[in-house]
């Protein structure tokens, strides 16, 4: 490991300014669950690490009726504490509540996750379903872009040289919608996806579907948005027909590699399997 | 002796006191081997080989000793040269050659993770990052990581040095270190007049012990060359044996002292750091700390070997097994010695068969050498037969349990590599199956997607005897101090005080017992093999005797009496002609001033054999069909324990080898990419048990005692990881109506073999 | 590797506590080697089997995720603060009586977590202490009884 020092700006401001300047060479750390193993594994040689911590509104949650404002470093617990928050962002929830363990719970977040940009991560397939605008401050200011946008690569993503994620803005779709994320995990916990989705649904109250967003995770070099199968159950009735025929589309937007955690064609089924299954768990929700 | 095997009036033994070194595990105070700290002390890295299979061209460290904090960077070079020369270190031989060059290579790495260099800093981010500024070339060559692959004609060939023993032919060039035949009556015939022969080869991977705590060490070289040597290991002797060896030292030079050790299950006999933490030592002048990684643990210690395990079996009409035939091809890692020979032992163990010859293989590859896991080789060979045992009982339309008892090995049976066995508990163990609870319940209904299925398999592990030595001091309160030298890996301390203490008549809790240090301790052979509760409480047992000895001639002293003449019974002492002239134990400690001083004794046993002891387990698996996820619905051990000592550590034992089985049947595997790396070097990775995973692991203790031992104790440790792997497969092709002939049964292959995927 | 030390004030245990450490030093090193509590113990440092869990502000974490710099200002906890002058925590005791350590290593990090657990929720379901402690990662008892000590301290408490 290369030896790095500490930094702990108190400001947006501040931090984007030190990023600025050190270029390649600092990080954001929000949680720092994986930021700390990646360095310790060499994938980083950095002199500097940012914790953005001690930025208050990186840490806080802001939730009205209108929608969910979450800081880049606010951690899973802050959220599936928070009783409104868990009946409103179910997709969201069920990640929280599945990354790493409860230890890791307390310190990581969707924030640090989406940075992150590995194929598998948990936190992103239910953002994108919940239609999350990520907001991102640079030295020029500041721009947003929808989540399914800012990852580019494995472990790479939209932001520019000094640019830092603030914050997630999640829209309260209110009554009718329901979202529901599943990996499937050989063990029941503490693992990472060999393939997962997450799914959600607007339901009009003539059963039929009007808006409809399913992201998929670990069978591509990002998480993907299976556009066609949202597409498709737009206009139909919510129902396990409608749900099994997007699923088997989902399998087909899906491109896996074959690793030690799953073959090509053990994901694809997989993604077909969970799509159903989250489709189902969202119009559950609903009507729950 | 006191014959005390069918008594079970014990006041000690078969009670669950508080463990002697409880309160300090429990407060954080315990100290395991990475918590020593030492004036000067510092930290080393080691410097490992990416590359699976390579010739070490040049090792470059002058970046690295440029770095400020560096004290003393090493490479193999710094180890002595060695020849060919075998030492015993208790559970098996070890050539030092090969150790050596496994502690750090000089010539070739043999497995991604094979050290090259090390280096000695101020602490351990000066250590690493120095580490990682050592430069080493390599002339890469291509790697074989399983047994088929080594032995294909053209495989390369791992150690030019290797001359293969192949049924007892010398053989060059080979990566088959070794080939035995064990042979019994006329296999061929019996198989060609037998009523229904099942033949299957089944494959298993490479696993990993998994203790918690990572190998570490600490070394101090002094100014007259005395090594001190501080470490986590489940045997200080056999670390001072085999370190003195490989730095070519007497032993007096070397002094181990044990600390407290995070869980070894046979991975931490084996010394990787501890020659040179001492090299280091002496380099640098000052103490010398190292702590693995863990993704090192993984790739650089002693894993359990996988393998290619044919097995084949034969019935006549009338469902007796006639025959049964065997070959087993285990991974030795990249030095010879896998477990191949104990899983010979083990393969038909559980069965009487007339007819039997079993073939072993013991297989270099580009994997770390392997080392001891809980019973090595017995799980592997366990899966084999107790499949092909199930598919034969359902052949003849038999439950599996009726099959096992009529089929079962007991007092006089021959196992196949000739051993004829004295009283064992295989047939009462399936006997108490086939009337548990689990057994007699009904499957019940699943959650929706899911099916259900049963399963039964055993196990068996010889367990060994071996040397230990236990010694006892009185104190002037009536307490005793008890010094041993087998690590206490989990409770052993207490269960071998209780044997003192039942012999003593006294309370456990007076015992002050603790695991001595090379110079401190008799000696004692490694804590495995199940064989600290049965050995070293067996050489309490004699001490305690002994001591008994000794007080009765301080009685004759103080009540000017004929030793013979007193009697000692229920802890108390007494003139057998005086009914007045008594002491209790505690009075007699408090009078010894006046009698000599401070009475103290010995007890050591060197044991030949122990009990071999028989598991049978009951598992109820739940599969989702759609995903190929089994979870474990209901999970039932039982053991022939002996005499249970200690019982709650007896079923702690049992549950936790059942649950690291349970592992091994459903996700952990070495997953090895193509260029001969292991991919999955994290515990995230590798996928060990959470509590999330587990069911309540029910235990039902059988106690059939051992006659070789004065209490009735067989070993207990091994046994429950024998069965779960062969018991998951048949309760998996009872859910499924597939069978599963590959380890481990994940959901991919479980999705593979129900038809739903084809890779 | 010249690089100034960060002086780092927190409460430990109750007690203040002032370090000084180098700013790529995780907590579970300046815990075990700069303040001296060895209880916390290294297990895989990347989060995966909880050997190190100690808990900041009443939240568990595992310490060989979390910078020692960090935790300037804050308030932390370690296994070596549970007993007390009166004796063991009431886990503690379970843990003992219901033999839920065999070699011990992971001890510490589970009477953490399961602190953790019941400080907030003093009377989990089974599931609930099992998903709670999926963090924590023991190879030699199975669970089984650390599982049956936590129930015992929620029942009884």
């Amino acid at each position: 490991m290369h030896p790095f020092v500490y930094a702990a700006p108190s400001t947006v401001k501040e931090a984007v300014e030190i990023l600025t300047k050190h270029g390649d060479k600092a990080r954001p750390m929000a949680g720092g669950t994986d930021l700390l193993v990646q360095i310790r594994g060499g994938r980083f040689d950095l002199d500097m690490v940012v914790d953005i911590k001690k930025i208050p509104e990186l840490t806080s949650v802001t939730n009205n009726n209108d929608g969910l404002v979450i800081g880049s470093a606010v951690a899973c617990h802050q959220l599936y504490e928070d009783d409104d928050i868990s009946k409103n962002y179910p997709g969201l929830i069920d990640a929280a509540t599945l990354i790493g363990g409860i230890q890791i719970q307390s310190r990581s977040g969707f924030g640090g996750n989406l940075c992150n940009a590995t194929p598998s991560a948990d936190g992103i397939g239910p953002l994108i379903v919940h239609s999350t605008v990520a907001n991102i401050q640079g030295e020029s200011g500041t721009r947003s872009i929808p989540v399914e946008e800012f990852c580019t690569g494995p472990g790479r993503n939209a932001l520019g040289k000094g640019e830092m994620l603030v914050s997630l803005s999640i829209p309260n779709k209110g009554k009718g919608f329901g979202a529901a994320y599943e990996r499937f995990i050989p063990r029941n916990e503490m693992d990472i996806a060999v393939a997962a989705v997450a799914s959600s649904i607007l339901v009009g109250s003539n059963g039929k579907i009007s808006e409809a967003r399913i992201a998929l995770a670990s069978v591509g070099p990002t998480p993907i948005f299976a556009k066609k199968a949202s597409d498709f159950l737009i206009g139909k009735e919510a129902n396990e027909a409608s749900f099994k025929e997007a699923a088997a589309i989902a399998k087909s937007e899906c491109s896996p590699i074959e690793d030690m955690r799953g073959t090509i064609e053990q994901r694809q089924h997989l993604v077909e399997v969970i799509t159903l299954r989250t489709l189902n768990k969202s119009l559950e929700r609903i009507e729950g | 002796m006191v014959n005390v095997s069918d008594s079970k009036n014990y006041k000690v033994i078969g009670t669950n006191p508080i463990r002697h070194d409880g309160y300090d595990k429990v407060t954080g105070r315990a100290i395991y081997g990475a918590d020593v700290k030492l004036p000067g002390l510092i930290w080393a890295s080691i410097v490992r080989s990416p590359n699976a299979h390579a010739v070490i061209k040049n090792v470059d460290t002058s970046e690295a000793e440029k770095i400020d904090g560096v004290f003393a960077v090493m490479t193999g070079k710094d180890l002595p040269q060695q020849e060919d020369q075998f030492i015993d270190h208790g559970e098996g031989t070890e050539n030092v050659a090969w150790s050596s060059e496994n502690i750090m290579a000089t010539q070739k790495v043999l497995y991604k993770g094979h050290a090259v260099a090390a280096v000695a800093a101020i602490d351990r981010y000066v250590a690493d990052y120095a580490a990682s500024k050592v430069k080493v070339e390599y002339d890469l060559l291509d790697a074989v990581t399983n047994v088929e692959d080594a032995t294909k004609e053209g495989a390369p060939i791992l150690l030019d040095s290797l001359v293969g023993d192949h049924l007892r032919k010398k053989v060059k060039n080979t990566n088959v270190a070794s080939i035995t035949r064990h042979e019994f009556g006329d296999p061929d015939k019996a198989f060609a007049n037998a009523e229904n022969v099942v033949e299957r080869t089944f494959t298993l991977q490479m696993v990993h012990q998994g203790y918690i705590e990572p190998h570490n060490a600490t070394a101090h070289w002094d100014e007259e060359d005395r090594i001190k040597v501080w470490t986590s290991t489940q045997g200080a002797f056999p670390v001072r044996t085999s370190t003195a060896a490989i730095l070519k030292l007497d032993v007096s030079r070397v002094k181990v002292t044990p600390l407290e050790i995070g869980g070894g299950f046979g991975g931490k006999i084996p010394v990787y750091l501890e020659p040179v933490v001492s090299i280091l030592s002496r380099k640098s002048g000052r103490p010398v700390k190292a702590v693995m990684e863990r993704s090192s643990v993984f790739q650089a210690s002693g894993p359990a070997p996988g393998g290619t395990i044919t097995v084949k079996m034969g019935t006549d009409k009338d469902a007796n097994i006639v025959a049964a035939e065997s070959s087993i091809k285990l991974e030795a890692g990249g030095f010879p010695g896998s477990a191949v020979g104990a899983a010979v032992q083990c393969i038909f163990a559980a069965y009487d068969i007339p007819n039997t010859r079993i073939d072993g293989f013991d297989i270099v590859v580009n994997k770390p050498k392997s080392a001891a896991y809980r019973a090595p080789g017995s799980p592997q060979a366990a899966f084999a037969t107790e499949t092909v045992s199930d598919e034969l009982a359902r052949i003849h339309g038999m439950d599996p349990i009726d099959f096992r008892l009529q089929n079962a090995s007991k007092e006089g049976t021959r196992r196949a590599d000739g051993v004829v066995f004295p009283k064992v508990g295989n047939v009462e163990v399936l006997e108490a199956a086939k009337k548990s609870d689990h057994w007699n319940s009904d499957l019940g209904t699943p959650a929706k997607g899911r099916v259900r299925g049963r399963g039964v398999a055993s196990g068996y592990w010889f367990n060994v005897g071996l040397k230990s030595t236990v010694n006892l001091s009185v104190n002037s309160d009536g307490s005793v101090v008890l010094v041993e030298g087998s690590s206490d890996i989990g409770g052993t301390r207490t269960s071998i005080s209780m044997q003192a203490a039942e012999i003593l008549g006294i309370e456990v809790e007076n015992f002050r017992p603790s695991v001595g240090d090379t110079e401190t301790a008799g000696y004692a052979d490694v804590t495995g093999g199940s064989r600290t509760t049965y050995a070293t409480g067996f050489a309490a047992v004699k001490a305690a005797e002994n001591l008994i000895e000794v007080l009765k001639d301080r009685c004759a002293i103080i009540w000017s009496l004929d030793k013979n003449d007193i009697d000692f019974e229920d802890g108390t002492f007494f003139a057998s002609k005086d009914p007045e002239l008594k002491f209790t134990f505690k009075e007699l400690a408090s009078n010894l001033d006046n009698t000599g001083g401070p009475a103290a004794s010995s007890g050591s046993v060197d044991l030949e054999s122990a009990g071999g002891a028989f598991g049978t387990h009951i598992v109820d698996v739940d599969v989702d069909t759609e995903t190929g996820k089994t979870d474990i619905a209901r999970y039932t051990v039982l053991q022939d324990v002996g005499t249970a000592i200690y019982p709650a550590y007896v079923r702690g034992q049992m549950a936790g080898g059942a649950v690291q089985g349970i592992g091994w049947a459903l996700n952990e595997e070495y997953y090895m990419k193509d260029d001969g790396t292991q991919a999955n070097v994290s515990y995230l990775d590798y996928r060990m048990p959470t509590a999330l995973d587990l069911p309540n692991i029910e235990t039902i203790i059988v106690e059939v005692p051992n006659p070789g031992h004065p209490f009735g104790v067989r070993g207990v440790g091994e046994v429950p990881i024998c069965p779960p792997v062969g018991a998951i497969g048949n309760a998996l092709h009872d859910a499924l109506g597939k069978r599963f002939y590959d380890s481990p049964m994940k959901p991919g292959r479980i999705l593979n073999v129900l038809g739903k995927i084809s890779d | 590797m010249s690089i100034q030390k960060i002086h780092v004030k927190t409460t430990i245990n109750g007690r203040p506590e002032e370090f000084l450490t180098d700013p790529y030093v995780s907590l579970l090193d300046a815990l075990r080697e700069i303040v001296g509590l060895t209880g916390s113990k290294e297990g895989c440092l990347d989060g995966n089997c909880g050997a190190c869990t100690v808990s900041i502000n009443g939240k568990i974490v595992d310490s060989c995720l979390v910078l020692a710099a960090e935790v300037d200002g804050q308030n932390l906890e370690t296994v070596e603060g549970m007993a007390t002058a009166d004796g063991l925590h009431p886990l503690q005791q379970a843990f003992l009586e219901e033999a839920a350590l065999q070699c011990g290593i992971c001890t510490p990090g589970f009477l953490v977590a399961a602190k953790g657990l019941l400080d907030n929720e003093p009377d989990p379901s089974e599931e609930r202490i099992r998903h709670w402690l999926a963090g924590n990662l023991c190879r030699c008892t199975g669970y089984e009884n650390i599982i049956k000590a936590v129930k015992k301290v929620a029942e009884n408490s």
